[in-house]
């Protein structure tokens, strides 16, 4: 095997576990970072995409499609969930994890009991092509695009629209906001209605190469909080360069010595990463630049 | 000697609830009914009561570092679990005679707390605090259960234990007392009920105690504002510490306790439903109290059990409900609330009877 085909194989495999790191993890992040609330139902919300997306393909849709609905099936979700649990906790964060833990036990049980233990997969479209003498499939590249295309789309959104900054003003300084005119309670459901809706766009994404099953939600949440960990509370900052870091982190872990070391390399990292840096790369940054 | 009699002084206190004769004479009632209980009932049931015993101590050690210290840790499933695997490990490669099967709960136990201040160290020197706390340690929990559910293949041995993998491990002997005439083999009825019930009456009054003396002042002021205490000259990282440590070995004790009553210990008791169970019993009992939680833990753990018989997919679906409910309207906890509600009421008559 040549240089350039080794060089193409690494490459794939950690644009392959960046793609997975930051969508997994950019849900997470928004509503982390924007209200400092941890959902641990995230993993269901990417459930519930996943479950969606392969409800409406198996109707006939196309998978772009399947996977647009998948995404605001999430989101309507998360809507309701902010209006009913969320939205009264505000002031104690760590009973919100303590709540989100139970959504999260209802939604899985709710889901086992009602979809039955596992659902028709989608098969994974786009096949494969040939470099050197391994296969590799193309979906897997559309997943690294649409990973870049979301970390773009969500600086468009908080940088460049009028949402963006009514929420980055209410994420400041709620009060000036709210004085100013601002419904910050919108804002916090617009917010965690968007996280929910790109756990979503994560699980529908991901359908199409997975078994579904309740428990499907656990496969993501871990990377998906190794990396909100790492990244801090800042998208741009933490998110995308801790995916990358954790990238090479876990996909050269994975190749030396096999999946689960992947996993181990990425906890030691976080340990390691949050005695070094306690507030993330995010907060690491931001002190540097003030 | 006053030393010693001090610390029964400190049995009373601001943190626990509960005081003066009253109090310790429903204590004695309740504890002369849980000695005499075996007499009234049979081998089956009594194991069964042995079961719910065995949660309590983790239950407790959630109340510990969660209620009154404030760092909520999912981790305590993940030191249940490494102690129950190493009991296993070293019982499986040493044997029960000689007393051995205490020496491997103490050593299991001591497993525990030393992986637990390992990884406490790195987080609480590394001022991780709050819902960081909690994802670290979920993540340590998630990935343990991982690791030890591939380890299948015959090369995943210690010596003579094989891990088995999903399968967990199993057949390690029961807790064994050496005596003269042969030893005493607590299978899990009557005999391992007494002997775990000492250990829950040891460990209640010593956690009150602990709490109730300097050290456990600190704790709660620490819950109460961790900036404060360490103006006022508390390396609260310590103490922090401490706690987690002394939590860790009791979810320990939880989790040998757990491999000797059944005997087996498997990964799932790692995984994110294993966690998330302790914290229900916690949460809906009263986390901010050690009388609260140990009641909270055995009516929701024996409600759960009920369930489990009569509708068994549905039980786990009714504690999410509960334990949300109980966050949203009740965050201090049922029983708690129950309690509070009582006092309240008792003293109102008190003072109209004045």
């Amino acid at each position: 095997m040549d240089i350039a085909t080794l060089a193409f194989s690494a490459l794939y495999q950690f644009g392959d576990a960046f793609a997975f790191l930051v969508l997994s993890a950019c849900g997470l992040a928004v509503i982390f970072g924007m209200m400092g609330v941890i959902n641990l139902a995230h993993g269901e919300f990417i459930m519930c995409g996943a479950y969606v997306t392969a409800a409406t393909v198996h109707a006939g849709l196309p998978l772009p499609l399947g996977i647009l609905c998948g995404t605001l099936a999430s989101a309507l979700v998360g809507v309701l969930v902010e209006l009913l649990v969320i939205r009264h906790l505000y002031e104690r964060p760590l009973d919100t994890i303590v709540a989100t833990w139970g959504l999260s036990l209802i939604a899985t049980q709710g889901t086992l009991i009602l979809v039955g233990s596992t659902m028709a997969g989608v098969g994974t479209p786009f096949g494969s092509f040939q470099v050197g003498a391994y296969s590799y499939s193309i979906y897997r590249i559309v997943l690294f695009t649409a990973s870049l295309a979301v970390l773009g789309a969500l600086y468009a959104l908080f940088n460049w629209t009028r949402f963006g900054v009514l929420a980055r003003a209410t994420i400041q300084v709620p009060h000036m906001a709210a004085a100013l005119g601002v419904d910050t309670r919108l804002i916090y459901s617009l917010t965690f209605a968007c996280g929910a809706g790109l756990a979503g766009l994560a699980g529908g994404l991901y359908a199409p190469t997975m078994t579904l099953v309740p428990t499907m939600g656990a496969t993501f949440i871990m990377e998906a909080f190794v990396t909100v960990v790492i990244g801090g509370a800042d998208v741009f900052l933490g998110t995308a360069p801790a995916g990358g870091i954790l990238a090479i982190v876990k996909s050269g872990m994975t190749s030396w010595q096999g999946q689960l070391f992947g996993q181990i390399g990425l906890l030691i990292a976080v340990i390691i990463v949050v005695r070094v840096l306690p507030k993330g790369i995010s907060g690491f940054v931001l002190r540097e630049r003030t | 000697m006053t030393g010693f009699l001090s610390l029964f002084r400190r049995l009373e206190g601001p943190q626990t609830l509960g005081r003066g004769p009253a109090f310790w004479a429903l204590f004695a009632l309740v504890l002369a009914g849980a000695l005499a209980y075996p007499l009234f009932s049979d081998g089956y049931t009594v194991g069964n009561t042995v079961y719910f015993f065995v949660w309590v101590f983790i239950a407790l050690s959630l109340s510990l570092i969660w209620g009154y210290g404030g760092s909520l840790s999912f981790g305590q499933t993940a030191f249940f679990g490494i102690a129950g695997y190493s009991y296993g490990i070293l019982t499986i490669n040493f044997g029960a005679s000689y007393g051995f099967t205490w020496i491997a709960l103490l050593l299991a136990v001591g497993m525990a707390a030393l992986i637990a201040a390992l990884l406490g160290y790195f987080m609480f020197f590394g001022r991780i605090a709050g819902v960081f706390l909690g994802i670290v340690t979920l993540a340590v929990t998630l990935m343990l259960e991982r690791f030890m559910a591939q380890t299948a293949g015959p090369e995943w041995r210690i010596g003579a234990a094989r891990l088995n993998g999903f399968n967990g491990m199993s057949a390690m002997p029961p807790l064994t007392i050496p005596w003269f005439g042969g030893p005493i083999v607590l299978f899990a009825d009557v005999g391992l009920y007494y002997v775990v019930l000492a250990m829950l009456v040891l460990v209640y009054l010593a956690l009150r105690i602990l709490m109730n003396s300097a050290f456990g002042n600190v704790i709660v002021a620490i819950r109460e504002n961790p900036e404060r205490a360490e103006m006022l000259g508390y390396d609260i990282r310590k103490y922090q510490l401490i706690t987690f440590v002394i939590g860790a070995a009791l979810a320990g004790l939880s989790g040998v306790l757990y491999t000797v009553w059944g005997q087996y210990i498997t990964p799932s008791s790692m995984g994110m439903t294993a966690a998330s169970l302790p914290l229900i019993w916690v949460a809906v009992g009263g986390r901010s109290d050690l009388t609260a939680t140990i009641i909270g833990t055995l009516v929701v753990l024996s409600g759960f059990q009920a369930l489990t018989i009569y509708g068994s997919q549905y039980a786990l679906v009714f504690m999410g409900v509960l334990l949300v409910l109980t966050v949203l309207i009740a965050p201090n906890g049922l029983v708690l609330g129950v309690i509070n509600w009582i006092t309240k009421l008792v003293t109102r008559r008190k003072q109209e009877a004045a």
